[in-house]
This record gives C-alpha cells, sequence and structure tokens, in this order.
C-alpha cells in the first residue's frame, strides 16, 4: 500500500507494507536513524517522536496509521547549526550519558514545553515518566528541561 | 524484532463504513483506535487478524459530553482527553484518579476509552472504573445500536459483548444526585497494570448510601463487580465501621491469582485496604468533605 505523510515539514509518500511499524518506516525506508528502537512493547519510549505535535511511542503506531499527519523526529531540532533549546540544555547540563534514550527524551521534553512553556519539576518528571533512562537517574534530564525552559523564556519577546 | 503477521490495512471514513467493512470482511477483521492494546498482541501473534479497519479519522467519536442526566464519551476518546477533562473531573473524578495511573503519560496520547475497555484485560483500569458506575455501552451494528450495560460487557478475558460485525461506540454513565466516586490503584511501578485497585461510586439519599457501585482490577478472570459489598451498602449511613465491613468482603469476593506481582493473600489484602480507601475518599466527595 501507499502512505503518505509529512516528516519533519517535508510531505513524502513511501510504497510499505501494512504491518510496517513507524519506527522502522522512519529508521530504515526513510534512514532518519536518530529515533531510537528499544524495548518493541511501548515500555521504554526510546522511539519516541512528535504526531501532530504530540509524544507518541512510534514502535506501537503503524506507518499506515501515520499517514496524513505530521511527524516530527530529532533530526529536524537542530536548524542551520543552531541547536533547539532543548538540545542546548542536554549539552549545559549533561543530560546525557550513553545517549540512547535521549532523542525520546528530547521530542517528549519539546511537546512539554511547546505546552506548557514554564513547567514544574514535577510536570516535568511526569512528563518523561514514560521513558527509561538508565545511565543519569534522570536528575539531570530535568535539569536540562528546566535550562531550556529558563532559556526559552529568556529569549521570548515580551519577557 | 517484533513484527505483527501480514494484514489489509482499511481506513473507516465514518461510522456506517466502519460497520459495512466488518461485515464484509468476516470475522477476521479488527477494529484499530489507537492501537495500544492491539498492536502489542499483534506482535507477540496472540492476535492475528486479516484486516485492520483504523478509525483514527472519525474524531467525531471523540467527544466527552453530558446530555440527558448522563455523561457520554465516544469511543474514540483518549485517554490524555478524559484525564483533562474539566467535566469529568467536576462530575466524575473516580476517571481522573484512574487516568493518573492508566500506562504513561506518552501512552495515554494514543490509547483510546473505547480499545481499552475492547481489549477486556482483567487488569484494566478503566474497565473497573465503568463497573463501579454502572456504565452502559453503546454497540453499533448494520441492524443498529443497543445497549449493553458494563456487568455484562466482558464475556471473558479478553472477550467482550461486542459481535464480529460490531463496534463499540460510546459510554454512558447515568449521573446520581449526591454523588461521589474515587479510584485507587497499587502498581509497583509507573506505567504498570495494576497488583490491584479499586474503583467506588456512591450516591446518596439525606444520611444514607442510595446507590453503590464497586469495581476490582486485577484480582480475578475479569473486572470483579462486588455485588455483596454494594447490598452491604445500601441504604446504610456511611461509616468507618461499614467501609470495613465493605472492604473485608473485598477481599473475600475477588479471585485473584498468584503471580510476579504478588501472592493470593496479599492481593486479598490490599483488595480490600483499596476499597476501603476508594469508599472513604467516593463518600468525602459526595459530602464535599474532602480535604
Amino acid at each position: 500500500m501507499q502512505v503518505t505523510m509529512t516528516v519533519n515539514g517535508e510531505e513524502l509518500t513511501r510504497e510499505i507494507e501494512p504491518r510496517l511499524l513507524l519506527v522502522h518506516f522512519l529508521r530504515d525506508t526513510l534512514g532518519l536513524t536518530g529515533t531510537h528502537w528499544g524495548c518493541d512493547t511501548s515500555n521504554c519510549g526510546v522511539c519516541v517522536v512528535l504526531m501532530d505535535g504530540e509524544p507518541v511511542k512510534s514502535c506501537t503506531v503503524l506507518a499506515a496509521m501515520a499517514g496524513g499527519h505530521e511527524i516530527r523526529t530529532i533530526e529536524s531540532m537542530e536548524q542551520e547549526g543552531v541547536l533547539d533549546p532543548v538540545q542546548q540544555g542536554f549539552t549545559e547540563e549533561h543530560g546525557l550519558q550513553c545517549g540512547f534514550c535521549t532523542p525520546g527524551m528530547i521530542m517528549t521534553a519539546r511537546a512539554l514545553l511547546d505546552r506548557n512553556p514554564h513547567p514544574s519539576d514535577a510536570e516535568i518528571r511526569e512528563a518523561i515518566s514514560g521513558q527509561i533512562c538508565r545511565c543519569t537517574g534522570y536528575t539531570n534530564i530535568v535539569k536540562a528541561i528546566r535550562w531550556a525552559a529558563e532559556h526559552e523564556a529568556a529569549a521570548a519577546p515580551g519577557s | 524484532m517484533q513484527v505483527p503477521a501480514p494484514f489489509e490495512y482499511e481506513r473507516a471514513t465514518s461510522v456506517e463504513h466502519a460497520v459495512a467493512l466488518l461485515e464484509n470482511l468476516g470475522s477476521e477483521a479488527r477494529i484499530i483506535a489507537g492501537g495500544h492494546s492491539l498492536l502489542p498482541m499483534m506482535k507477540l501473534r496472540l492476535a492475528t487478524p486479516e484486516h485492520l479497519i483504523d478509525i483514527g479519522d472519525l474524531t467525531d467519536l471523540a467527544y466527552i459530553r453530558e446530555e440527558g442526566g448522563e455523561v457520554r464519551i465516544g469511543a474514540l476518546a483518549r485517554h490524555r482527553d478524559v484525564l483533562e477533562s474539566d467535566l469529568l473531573a467536576e462530575r466524575l473524578p473516580i476517571f481522573a484518579d484512574a487516568e493518573r495511573v492508566v500506562a504513561d503519560p506518552v501512552v495515554r496520547n494514543r490509547g483510546t476509552v473505547g480499545g481499552s475497555l475492547c481489549q477486556a484485560d482483567p487488569a484494566e483500569d478503566l474497565s473497573a472504573v465503568c463497573m463501579a458506575l454502572g456504565a452502559q455501552l453503546v454497540i453499533r451494528g448494520s441492524g443498529g445500536e443497543r445497549v449493553v450495560p458494563m456487568r455484562d460487557f466482558h464475556v471473558g478475558p479478553y472477550e467482550t459483548a461486542v459481535g464480529d460485525a460490531e463496534m463499540l461506540l460510546e459510554v454512558r454513565v447515568p449521573l446520581r444526585p449526591d454523588m461521589g466516586s474515587a479510584y485507587e490503584k497499587v502498581e509497583r511501578r509507573v506505567g504498570d497494570w495494576a497488583i490491584a485497585a479499586a474503583g467506588v461510586a456512591l450516591s446518596f439519599d439525606g444520611g444514607t448510601i442510595a446507590e453503590a457501585g464497586i469495581g476490582l482490577a486485577a484480582v480475578g478472570p475479569g473486572t470483579v463487580h462486588l455485588t455483596r459489598a454494594e447490598d452491604a451498602l445500601r441504604g446504610q449511613a456511611p461509616s468507618e465501621e461499614l467501609f470495613a465491613q465493605a472492604a473485608k468482603i473485598a477481599g473475600e469476593d475477588c479471585a485473584p491469582t498468584a503471580d510476579q506481582r504478588g501472592p493470593v493473600d496479599y492481593k486479598r489484602q490490599l483488595a480490600g485496604e483499596l476499597t476501603h480507601r476508594a469508599l472513604r475518599r467516593a463518600a468525602a466527595r459526595a459530602l464535599q468533605q474532602e480535604v
């Protein structure tokens, strides 16, 4: 079957098998390997991408179901050499060690800040509670997201 | 790598279209909405439908509204919609109690009310909520709609009253005067299934309990409907002693099995304790004494 969706702002059409999962469509069909593939059971959250702006676990979405929707992956975050504030926050606050969970964490954080620019630490922890990091103990990830929130607020016009 | 068995995929453009597809494609066709119950089952090859009918475009079915003395929730309302609904927070706080502990926030962005109920997992939270609330489920087939009470909706583990050529359309919850509801769950870690959970709905007439509903999750071969405890509560004035009596019945009338989440005696004890806590909170909410 054919599927047409928008990935990182570009509309594209591909021939797929209906059973192809979105995570494999992104990684294998499109070569966007920034989205990681982990537990395969919608537990670990390393495969999180944004679908119409909201985080979803792409191992539990069929590529066919994403047809007509807008998908955003980690590859879209850096623009013309400038990191997204969330990516910058992970750099500044040492929000990763091995980096395996990082793309999913960053996408969830982006969606959180888009809806709630001033989250509390509790809200940050709640937002990432569906994603597992085995390195950091989460503390630096929370700090990284807080860093991004503070710097986006400072950079926002009128603030 | 977990991959579903091959299937054909179609997108429904309306409820009528979905029902017509179900009828034409036969018993090997399944509805898919959020996919967060069905796709994991398909990856494990526990479900091998030959056709999937995606109802994701039927956004008209994602409503939560009050109508005719009932709260009506469309089958395609997502867990997040339920968690964030002001109407439900005000009228039926049991839903927010439960949704806070259904899976995790990312899963809640996709999973739907209809999908959760139709999965008919004995540990599923909203099934216990709907049991407590005495919900009615609207099922649609080519011949029209029929309404099934929650106590008859699950006919066995992973089996529902929804026929091959039918789909679940709506959940209806009757609103009663001076009503309070609550959900209590213990899980091993964030996002896990319950070790045990209890949903309670109470309504009052003056100083006595007019109607009581209790549903338990994860402590039986299906959602447990505590009719004997409900009978013990009806017509009585609320008290710690009364709630303790109902909690004792909860521990006796559930049917847990020992597994990696705990032994039977622990689960019975937990089911009783959570029933007690949910009764206390539901009563406090109904009588507006919640602190």
